[in-house]
């Protein structure tokens, strides 16, 4: 079947772009992969995240504020179409330090990240031990501090995603679940998939399928050098609600379960491995916080792949070869949604990248011009 | 860290007979157990229980000898150690290091053998009204009957199929319980399609057993009513009657009973190979004629590998002990297979029947697909058979989506009562097989531990 | 509502649900005890509010969640009874308890 645009990958990023793309009056096809996939949206810890993005990459500072400001409006539009509630809140959010030496590199960090802001500005503040412990409740005797921003927030990653699905449907998209990518060819603007038994043709491609685009982008002229990073999350039970506001690793949900976040793991494409001792450090960081969290039961917990480049930051292009297709490539598919859904869509729907753009390309990887 | 040859999780009949196997063939092992006492859920608390003689029979003769056994081979300075109250919450599958919770503390143990001996739970029964307060599966009532020698007051109806039904129904009959109604879900030609299956003079010995209880469940006053279509529990605040097509009762207590399923909790949160039984309706892990899964480390043996009742698991215990102490290198091939040999008899007696009771007590379709959309399917989240279909019209195809978008099976059971039920939701909505539409993929913890008891940090640490 | 059989099963064992005194034989579970004592629920779920008593008595269903000894959503069927246990429903999620830390952490 012709539409205007594939879209290839279910999660968040994919979906939130062909939403992007359908309610802009693009005929939109979504191809994900079945009930068991690596599936990062599934693993997502869902903060709205600003102040521990872009180090040394304003762009990368700029887009993420740029996002986690389009989420009020993505929210409410997500609630007005589905009548699904995606529990975003953007209270702001406090990084927490268990060491003098944690404290004083953060604040180096945070002085850094408004000096890169330049014009955008960006308002923070470090908290002594006291004055986080006003912010946040029953702080253990270990938190030295914290550095706090009014930008930072929260959603829950799952609503997230079946909001951004029963949207896209209700939009007149057309999702199709069980459709890895098995063959494709590639053209100027006419591009053609065999996914699911199915062959779809359009004039516009995005790839948006995680870990699956390392795979997927030389085919369509675009490269996408993205590896897993495995990070582990634990969740406890519905406790009444106490957390004013998310901390960059414990956050509480409106359902009131606690979730405890997140490590950074190498470990290939294993994405089953759950191991006790990192688990163990989690929730040793979270009692040393919130001494209170200890009595909590853990019912769930999970490991995950992220989607990481290089260098740690997105990557976003369009083929030279093959205009028309387009890739997308994150770590931060909700706190990067409302982007994806309002500012990257248009443009593909317009054809081509903006240039404020430029720096996301794969090309900053061999390309020393472009990444000056 | 402490190490054994083999750990053993459950000290049902198939984890006991297990353990006396490898004590007997000089393995380390430890047996690890959730209850306070041995026996499984069969045989639950049966050195308690004593002589009630509401549990007369089996229970008390081949329970009590099993649990004596067990015991015996528990003498200080013995292979065995025995470990109630603990529960296994990770396995590092590939060192072989499990992580176990007891009295609040978790270590971690090597092993170089895991027998998952995890045993059965009750199919669950998603019904209109099964959560109100008075429902409960039949196995609840009997736990009740095993652990405090209690039994239901007043109107007291027993619906489903099984030969738990008969057997509780004669139980609870003894213990004085009644008026006792049992709604015998089954449908017309099972008992056909049942004789068609065969096996029945080989399992002679058990269908003379079950007969036996029908009989005495009726001169006791059992009711029976036949054929009952479409359950539903009623009542303000607790079950106060139930409701079939054409018929409907007063009651006080609604046991429900479609028999039992694998617990396959854990060897699916393992990433064992599973694959779905027709016969049986339900997920079973793929097992070679040794119980060993498709994880070098990890075998199964009883009811978690598939429903055989208790004199089965005995012998898939001790035949999966024989493989350990082979693999280990501690029993030559062919020692291992002679010494398996009288199992595997046993073990064929045990099962002949069991294809003639799969058919006569398969599930109506019902059962496993509530046909009201207002049926709480995941008891834990409250999310319905309806939003389940809404999800796979959305384009859920497995339990795993249909999770990440309703929470079905996110709660502290963590789709244990919902997993199937909504697997076969989607696979009738999608129009596939259930086998298709997958399993819940659970991860650790496989039951719930506080963030301080994994933290595991002294006090003058954190306040 | 279920009756003990003390001929049977003597029930020796004194706990308190929602704080009246209840006897108990030994080795009973908290649940037991709680659909002994004929509590109309042992729980109100932290979706709806709605009323729960045990469901399986075996550790799956995660229906019995109760207070024992001031401990939250313990499984009730999982825990054997003692001497002076007190058991109480658990009306809705659970509390954090941050002014308890210290005690907490221990």
């Amino acid at each position: 079947m012709t539409q205007d645009v594939i879209v290839v990958g279910g999660g968040l990023v994919g979906t939130a772009i062909a939403y992007g793309l359908q309610k802009r009056g693009l005929s939109t096809v979504l191809l994900d992969e079945g009930d068991v996939a690596h599936r990062a949206s599934r693993g997502n810890f869902g903060l709205v995240w600003v102040q521990s993005k872009g180090l040394g990459a304003p762009h990368y500072q700029h887009w993420t504020r740029g996002s986690a400001g389009a989420w009020p409006g993505l929210a409410a539009e997500l609630a007005e179409r589905t009548g699904l509630d995606t529990g975003l809140h953007q209270p702001g959010g406090v990084h927490v330090c268990l060491s003098e030496e944690e404290f004083e590199q953060r604040a180096a960090y945070m002085a850094q990240l408004q000096r890169e802001a330049g014009n955008l500005g960006m308002e923070y503040r470090m908290l002594g031990h006291a004055e986080t412990a006003e912010m946040l409740p029953g702080i253990g005797r270990a938190v030295v501090g914290a550095s706090w921003t009014p930008y930072d927030g929260h959603a829950s990653p799952l609503y997230l995603l079946r909001a951004l699905h029963a949207a896209f449907h209700d939009a007149g998209g057309i999702y199709r679940p069980n459709a890895g990518v098995s063959e494709g060819t590639a053209a100027p603007r006419d591009f053609s998939v065999l996914a699911g038994g199915e062959t779809h043709r359009a004039p516009r491609i995005v790839l948006a399928a995680g870990l699956g685009n390392a795979a997927l982008a030389p085919r369509f002229g675009l490269e996408a050098p993205v590896r897993p990073q495995r990070g582990q999350v634990l969740v406890t039970e519905r406790t009444r609600q106490l957390l004013p506001m998310p901390t960059t690793t414990i956050r509480q949900t409106d359902e009131g379960s606690v979730m405890i976040g997140d490590s950074k793991e190498e470990a290939g494409y294993d994405s089953l491995t759950q191991t006790p001792e990192i688990m163990r450090t989690m929730a040793r960081r979270a009692v040393l916080t919130f001494p209170w969290i200890a009595e909590l039961n853990i019912v769930r917990a999970w490991s995950a792949l992220r989607v990481m480049a290089p260098d740690g930051l997105p990557i976003y292009d369009e083929s030279e070869r093959f205009p028309g297709a387009f890739t997308a490539n994150c770590h931060s598919g909700v706190t990067l949604a409302g982007a994806h859904a309002d500012i990257f869509a248009p443009m593909i729907a317009a054809g081509a990248l903006t240039p404020e753009m430029a720096p996301f390309s794969a090309r900053r990887f061999h390309d020393v011009r472009s990444a000056a | 860290m402490r190490d054994y040859d083999l750990a053993v999780t459950g000290a049902g009949p198939a984890g006991m007979a297990a353990a006396m196997e490898a004590a007997s063939l000089g393995l380390s092992v430890l047996v690890l157990d959730e209850q306070p006492a041995p026996g499984g859920q069969v045989f639950r608390a049966v050195e308690a229980a004593g002589c009630d003689p509401a549990l007369a029979g089996e229970f008390l003769d081949a329970g009590a000898a099993l649990a004596r056994d067990f015991r015996a081979a528990l003498h200080p300075g013995g292979e065995v150690e025995y470990s109630p109250r603990s529960t296994l919450w990770h396995v590092d599958i590939a060192t072989g290091v499990i992580s176990v919770l007891r009295e609040g503390a978790s270590e971690e143990i090597r092993v170089s053998r895991l027998l998952l001996a995890t045993g059965a739970q009750e199919r669950p029964v998603p019904i209109p009204g099964w959560t109100l307060p008075g429902a409960m599966g039949a196995g609840a009532a009997q736990i009740l009957l095993k652990t405090a020698g209690a039994v239901p007051q007043g109107p007291l109806v027993i619906a489903g199929q099984g030969p738990l039904t008969w057997l509780l129904a004669v139980q609870l009959l003894r213990a004085g319980a009644g008026p006792v109604t049992l709604l015998e879900t089954g449908g017309k030609g099972a008992l056909w399609d049942a004789f068609r299956a065969g096996g029945l003079w080989t399992g002679r010995r058990l269908l003379t057993k079950g007969l036996a209880l029908v009989r005495e469940a009726k001169r006791r006053g059992l009711k029976v009513v036949r054929g009952v279509r479409e359950l539903r529990a009623e009542g303000e605040g607790r079950v106060q009657r139930v409701r079939w097509a054409g018929g409907e009762m007063a009651c006080d207590t609604l046991l429900l009973h479609e028999g039992v399923i694998p617990s396959t909790h854990v060897s699916r949160a393992l990433g064992l190979e599973h694959r779905w039984d027709e016969a049986q309706r339900c997920w079973r892990p793929v097992l070679d004629e040794w119980g060993a899964t498709s994880h070098g480390l990890v075998a199964v043996a009883g009811d978690g590998g598939g429903i055989g009742g208790w004199e089965a698991a005995t012998a898939t215990g001790r035949i999966a002990a024989i493989d350990a102490a082979r693999r280990l290198g501690r029993l030559p091939e062919a020692e291992a297979e002679r010494r398996a040999a009288p199992h595997r008899a046993r073990l064929a007696a045990a099962l002949a029947l069991r294809p003639f009771l799969d058919r006569l007590y398969a599930p109506a379709p019902e059962v496993l697909v509530p046909r009201d959309d207002a049926t709480i399917v995941c008891r834990c989240e409250e999310i319905t058979a309806g939003q389940v279909r809404e999800a796979a019209r959305l384009g859920a195809t497995g339990p795993n989506q249909a999770k990440a978008y309703l929470r079905a099976g996110m709660g502290p059971c963590q789709g244990r009562m919902c997993g199937t039920t909504v697997a076969a939701l989607i696979a009738a909505e999608r129009g596939i097989p259930i086998g298709e539409a997958g399993a819940l993929r659970p991860r650790a913890p496989f039951k719930p531990l506080t963030v301080g008891e994994l933290a595991a940090l002294p006090l003058e640490t954190v306040a | 509502m279920f009756v003990p059989r003390p001929d049977i099963r003597p029930a020796t064992v004194e706990v308190f649900v929602e704080g009246r005194p209840v006897l108990v034989p030994e080795g009973a579970s908290a649940a037991a005890a709680v659909l002994l004592a004929g509590l109309p629920a042992i729980r109100e779920t932290p979706v709806k509010g709605a009323p729960r008593l045990p469901y399986c008595m075996m550790g799956i269903c995660f229906d019995c969640l109760a207070e024992i000894d001031g401990v939250a959503n313990r499984q009730a069927c999982m825990v054997t009874v003692a001497p002076g246990m007190r058991i109480a429903a658990q009306r809705g999620a659970r509390r954090a308890r941050p002014d308890a830390a210290p005690e907490i952490a221990a």
